[in-house]
């Protein structure tokens, strides 16, 4: 028989106290709460618009218009999608196992250093094709992201070193570096960018197939979607089918039976850092690859941190993730046109609030009792 | 490279860490970690500009900054003291809040400084003192010399009161606190708050006194949380956080000034030469502050000065049922 | 000699009134009910013992008086008053302290901030001058030694037990319940809180003492009750009336309800072998001292203890989860100190104490649970991927076979009862076919249908010639499964005597501290492990 534990009580200073019960089983409608929380999200931010001066039906009308309007818009949300669906699997991974890896944007960041790095060094001749340049990139970009996670799995699980400060510390510095490289060695006339690669480092974009298929022309979609897409399948199957997923889902549900299970946490909060880093490398490898063509200062508008939400959105469900990406990539597009600039950074932090605090009702219910 | 004037201004952009620095320090030692901070800076430093700019009352500006830092923290204390939701996902989320809402609060703000600044000045006699009154007592501004008042006043407070002892017992030892009659939940909702409150005052800090102007997330560019950081090289004490802050502050504008001279203790200096090496001197401050945080976590260190026992940790009132 | 006042026997009127009176105390938990119409009373000035083996309900009791709980009914004086706490503040208004077993100190500050913390005085600043010298002055009188001005981290075990004391003691307090204080003393340390206690009693103080260790209540005690599943079996007797056996059998003794019909086991040879086996608890105290043992195939070796006494750390040391000296051998290979999935891997099977924390996973499924020891070998897995149908087969499978009841093997482990967990881990580790099983409190908390199932897993266990290790609190459960008995008390192994050699009695005495021997023979073929009839 299951013993549900006593209710307690929460500070009541009047007649009216209100119960926290838990709840045996989640309720039916839990599954449904990311619907709630962005509804609600959509809703204050609204409301803080309007308060601004703002027309809030307007800029959401505009919002969508921007995103889904057309097809090439479609293409366009999807090409911003595609690094929230790398670093959004990233952070789903590494939160899995309860890991908070918020240095998804300085991994990113690395990544695309890189990459950059095998066509700008050059790492690989001149003239190599792309059949050999774009693999050897994106395998640069998931190696130095994986290094740069690797930094804060091994003070963790070493040194029991609070993950959250030193990945945040990492992005800043990340981004350091790259400014370096940007303005420094690989400068192109002292502005904040690299010379553009060489045509065979540019991803295949869904445009460059106009010849054959006509409807493709303008679209911008590029191989970076693609490898998002593979690398949702294979972490989903990691962590759904595989042995080292069923570790992960393990530990992050409970390190001591984990332990008892003869687990070794140690060694697994340095591989998921690890490959957490490299899945945020390859969005980084994929902006430089597929987007912008060059490696510059500001590649990023806040794909890591986003990615952070994706993830939260998504039940750290990977396939999840390519739905949330979707609607976030929306929001920073539009974003970019929509005035004011904050809106999208706003509305994602008030997914991501309501999402916890309705995260917590779930566990509960709430009664309300008179008298003390 | 004058040392004096490094450290001068190391105090003014000091004083912006040291007082959200300080906020933590409370919410930390009640028990609550508050990842928040970066958007109550943010968005302290935005309302309060704003305030300034519409009212020309930069007083008020201040006022203001220290309510929007305290009411987005009450968001913070009723999610995770009431709610027992983690902590750490909760502060992130009002990071991205605060610096979304930022960011649309100060659209259309002029990016130049208003004239109607908090007042600066010297202290008559303690700035003729010599080196240390052109660092601490020469023409700093007014918030500057609130934030010395403050440190020793925080120490006082969590060390040599008797409130202050029922913050540490709260941070350490709820439940033991609980059962002597401490009232655990509200301590700490009112910990919290003040944690909002000095870090709406560090953002009104950086645009009405030390960097007036409203650049965007650039405005705070991380101090939020090198403060957080900063919190455990203090081992969350008040003095050493103000020897911290004085530290990155001081780093901060070293970094600015290095730049600049062609020679730089008798050699060629390369930052000069080559501007791009400067970006290695940024990451200073953040590398140094994973140093700090790395030397806190060794267990030793924890056992003696140590983060207090039940951060992080929702209380709970008992397991016992009734 | 005035007979001791029970229930029925009316107060004579002369007397002055008791410091304390319970009458008809009962308190439910959910699927237990711990205290059954008990009655207790304390007299001014008194030591008055609690004694009984965990579970036996004293620790409610004096939880319901200090305020902590509610009792369901019954009611409470304290000095001649009618009282009723909402808290442990009340009582402590009410001049009513416990000491608890597990401290509330905050290690970090001092002595005095401790004794102080909660209270309106100082106003404001902390001058702790003056009321060092308060408390330095209490402890004087009592024989408190403590430094006011050491923070709690520096001093003893000991020594925080009189930080405690003088915390309730400060507060005006003149009823003290102990719980179990001295399982965290020395022998030294034991003699000087009996010297404080007299001390306090000697000033007017009454107390309350609970343990379960026969020796040091006869020691301190002018009274003692006996408790046993709930009910008094002995109200309020004077110490110097009893002996030591008639008390333990007043707290163990009991009909063994059935005599599970059973084979006798057929040991085999050797499969675990201890050596002085000595390690420390999360404390840093020491758990074990010095435990040798030898485990054959084919037996279930029976712990029993109370509690506390290293149970807990001598299933860590075997099953790989706790660092230890000496040496432990499993079928003759060293073992100590390699790694849980070592142990694993060498086939020893543990069925743990926290069935909820660390023997599952409470939000993963059945299935995940039930695959916890296996995922890595076929037919789950198959190189890098875990068959997920293969092992639904396994769950729906072992879900039928010990019959655990969930909605599907898909179900949340959460959401299971506390039987159908255990019979859950007990399916998962009996599955896995290993040489060495160690079961830690496999009941606890059961329903008599699942503890009679976990009781038939382990016999027929040991009938296919495996070997059990049996950690439990439950003597009818050792005398009905084991085939030799040992007794845990303060780290050190007594025994293991061939089951047929002892009696609850004797037992009771090792559980508690007391001396005794099976007789000759017996003892000779307990040790040998052989049981041929």
């Amino acid at each position: 028989m299951s013993t549900a534990p006593a209710p307690r009580r929460v500070a009541a200073p009047r007649l009216v106290s209100f119960v926290l019960e838990h709840r045996l089983e989640p309720p039916r409608w839990a599954a449904l709460t990311p619907l709630f929380a962005i509804a609600f999200a959509l809703l204050v931010s609204a409301l803080i618009l309007a308060l601004v001066g703002g027309d809030p039906v307007r800029s959401y009308v505009h919002i969508f218009n921007a995103a889904f309007g057309s097809v090439g818009v479609v293409s366009d949300t999807l090409v911003k999608a595609t690094p929230l669906i790398l670093a959004g699997l990233a952070c789903a991974l590494a939160f899995r196992m309860g890991l908070w890896n918020i240095g998804a944007e300085g991994q990113l960041l690395l990544g695309a250093w890189g990459g950059s790095a095998v066509v700008l060094v050059p790492l690989l001749p001149a003239g190599t094709p792309g059949i050999v340049l774009i693999p050897a990139m994106l395998l640069a970009g998931f190696a130095c992201g994986a290094l740069w996670g690797l930094i804060p799995g091994y003070l963790k699980a070493r040194l029991g070193v609070n993950e959250i400060i030193v990945t945040l510390m990492l992005n800043y510095i990340a981004f350091a570096w790259l400014e370096y490289w940007v303005f420094g060695p690989w400068t192109e006339g002292g502005f904040q960018m690299t010379r553009q690669f060489p045509k065979e480092a540019w991803f295949p974009r869904l445009t460059d197939f106009s010849a054959a298929v006509p409807a493709f022309a303008g679209l911008t979609v590029h191989l970076g979607f693609v490898i998002a897409l593979v690398a949702a399948g294979v972490v989903w199957f990691i962590v759904r089918r595989s042995r080292w997923g069923y570790v992960i889902r393990l530990i992050g549900d409970s390190p001591q039976a984990a332990r008892y299970a003869g687990i070794d946490i140690r060694r697994n909060i340095m591989l998921v850092f690890l490959v957490s880093g490299g899945l945020a490398g390859l969005a980084g490898v994929s902006e430089v690859g597929g987007v912008v063509h060059r490696l510059q200062d500001h590649i990023s508008p806040g794909y890591g941190f986003t990615a952070i939400i994706v993830a939260y959105l998504a039940r750290f469900n990977p396939l999840g993730v390519v739905v949330t990406s979707v609607l976030f990539g929306a929001l920073i597009l539009a974003g970019r046109e929509i005035q004011p600039s904050g809106v999208p950074a706003m509305i994602q932090g008030i997914i991501l609030f309501s999402l916890i605090a309705s995260d917590v009702l779930l566990r509960y219910r709430v009664r309300v009792r008179r008298g003390a | 490279m004058d040392p004096i004037v490094i450290l001068a201004a190391g105090v003014g952009t000091g004083t912006v860490l040291l007082f959200a620095a300080i906020g933590e320090i409370f919410a930390e030692r009640a028990g609550v970690i508050n990842l928040g901070v970066e958007g109550m800076m943010l968005i302290g430093a935005v309302a309060g500009f704003s305030t300034v700019v519409s009212t020309g009352n930069p007083w008020l500006g201040v006022v203001v900054a220290m309510l929007a830092g305290g009411a987005l923290s009450l968001l913070h204390a009723v999610v995770t003291i009431h709610f027992q939701a983690d902590q750490v996902v909760s502060g992130l989320s009002l990071t991205l809040l605060g610096t979304g809402l930022a960011r649309v609060l100060g659209e259309g703000l002029s990016k130049a400084g208003t004239t109607s600044l908090l007042p600066r000045g010297s202290v008559p006699l303690l700035a003729d003192v010599p080196v240390v009154g052109p660092i601490f007592f020469h023409e700093q501004s007014i918030l500057v010399y609130v934030g010395y008042l403050l440190v020793p006043a925080a120490w006082y407070w969590i060390h040599r009161t008797r409130p202050g002892l029922h913050l540490r017992a709260v941070g350490e030892n709820p439940s033991a606190a609980d059962s002597l009659g401490v009232d655990v939940y509200r301590l700490r909702y009112a910990y919290v708050l003040v944690g909002g409150l000095l870090a709406g005052l560090g953002g009104a800090t950086i645009t009405l006194a030390i960097q007036p102007g409203w650049f965007g997330d650039l405005t705070t560019n991380g101090r939020g949380w090198i403060a957080v950081g900063l919190v455990i090289f203090a081992q969350w004490s008040p003095l050493r956080a103000a020897i911290g802050a004085l530290l990155f502050g001081a780093i901060g504008r070293s970094i600015l000034d290095i730049q600049g001279p062609a020679q730089l203790f008798g050699y060629p200096n390369p930052f000069h030469d080559v501007h791009s090496l400067t970006f290695f001197l940024e990451m200073l401050p953040y590398a140094l502050v994973i140093v700090v945080v790395v030397i806190g976590s060794r267990e030793a260190v924890r056992k003696r000065l140590g983060a207090p026992a039940a951060l992080g940790l929702a209380y709970v009132r008992g397991e016992r049922g009734r | 000699m005035q007979p001791s006042p029970g229930p029925e026997t009316p107060l004579p009127t002369d007397r002055p009134p008791l410091a304390v009176e319970l009458r008809g105390i009962v308190k439910h938990f959910p699927g237990v009910l711990a205290n059954d119409m008990v009655d207790f009373d304390l007299r001014a000035g008194e030591v008055h013992a609690l004694l009984g083996e965990n579970g036996a309900g004293k620790s409610t009791l004096m939880n319901v008086l200090a305020g902590l709980y509610r009792p369901d009914s019954g009611e409470i004086r304290v000095d001649g008053r009618l009282v009723d706490f909402r808290s442990p503040r009340d009582a402590i208004a009410a001049g009513l302290g416990m000491v608890h077993q597990h401290f509330t100190l905050v290690p970090s500050q001092t002595v005095t901030e401790n004794i102080l913390l909660g209270l309106d005085q100082p106003r404001f600043r902390l001058r702790l001058g003056r009321f060092e010298g308060e408390i330095g002055a209490l402890s004087e009188r009592f024989g408190l030694r403590v430094d006011p001005r050491a923070k709690i981290w520096q001093i003893s075990v000991g020594e925080q037990q009189r930080v405690e004391i003088l915390k309730m003691l400060y507060r005006g307090v003149r009823i003290l319940i102990m719980d179990e204080p001295t399982a965290v003393l020395a022998p030294q340390e034991v003699e000087e809180l009996f010297r404080t206690l007299r001390a306090m009693t000697a000033s007017g103080h009454s107390i309350v003492f609970i343990s379960h260790k026969l020796g040091e209540v006869l020691a301190i005690a002018d009274r003692i009750t006996v408790m046993q599943r709930g009910r008094v079996t002995a109200a309020g007797i004077p110490a110097g009336g009893t002996s030591r056996s008639e008390l333990a059998r007043l707290m163990v003794g009991r009909s063994i309800l059935e005599t599970v019909e059973r084979t006798r086991g057929r040991p085999g040879e050797v499969v675990l072998s201890l050596q002085d086996v000595e390690a420390e608890n999360d404390r840093g105290l020491p758990a074990l001292r010095g435990v040798s043992l030898d485990v054959r195939a084919g037996e279930i070796l029976g712990i029993a203890g109370v509690a506390g006494n290293g149970q807990s750390e001598l299933a860590q040391v075997i099953t790989g989860l706790r660092p230890c000296r000496g040496r432990i051998r499993l079928a003759g290979r060293e073992t100590a100190n390699r790694s849980a999935g070592h142990a694993i891997d060498r086939g020893i099977a543990h069925v743990p104490e926290d069935r909820t924390g660390v023997g599952s996973a409470p939000n993963l499924s059945v299935t995940d649970n039930l695959i916890m020891k296996r995922y890595r070998q076929p037919p789950i897995a198959h190189g890098w991927v875990i068959d997920s149908a293969e092992a639904r087969r396994v769950a729906e499978h072992l879900r039928d076979d010990y019959q655990i009841v969930a909605p599907s093997v898909e179900t949340a482990v959460r959401l299971l009862s506390g039987g159908n967990l255990q019979r859950l881990i007990l399916a998962r580790e009996i599955e896995s076919q290993p040489r060495l099983m160690v079961a830690v409190q496999p009941t606890r908390g059961l329903d008599v249908g699942a503890i009679e199932a976990v009781h038939r897993l382990l016999l027929a266990r040991r009938d296919t010639g495996s070997a059990t290790v049996l950690i439990s609190e439950d003597l009818d459960e050792i005398l009905g499964l084991a085939d030799r008995i040992a007794v845990m008390y303060e780290g050190r192994l007594h025994g293991p005597f061939d089951a047929e050699a002892v009696d609850v009695h004797g037992l009771g005495l090792l559980m508690t501290g007391g001396e005794w021997q099976p007789r000759a023979a017996d003892a000779a073929a307990g040790a040998a492990g052989s049981a041929l009839p």
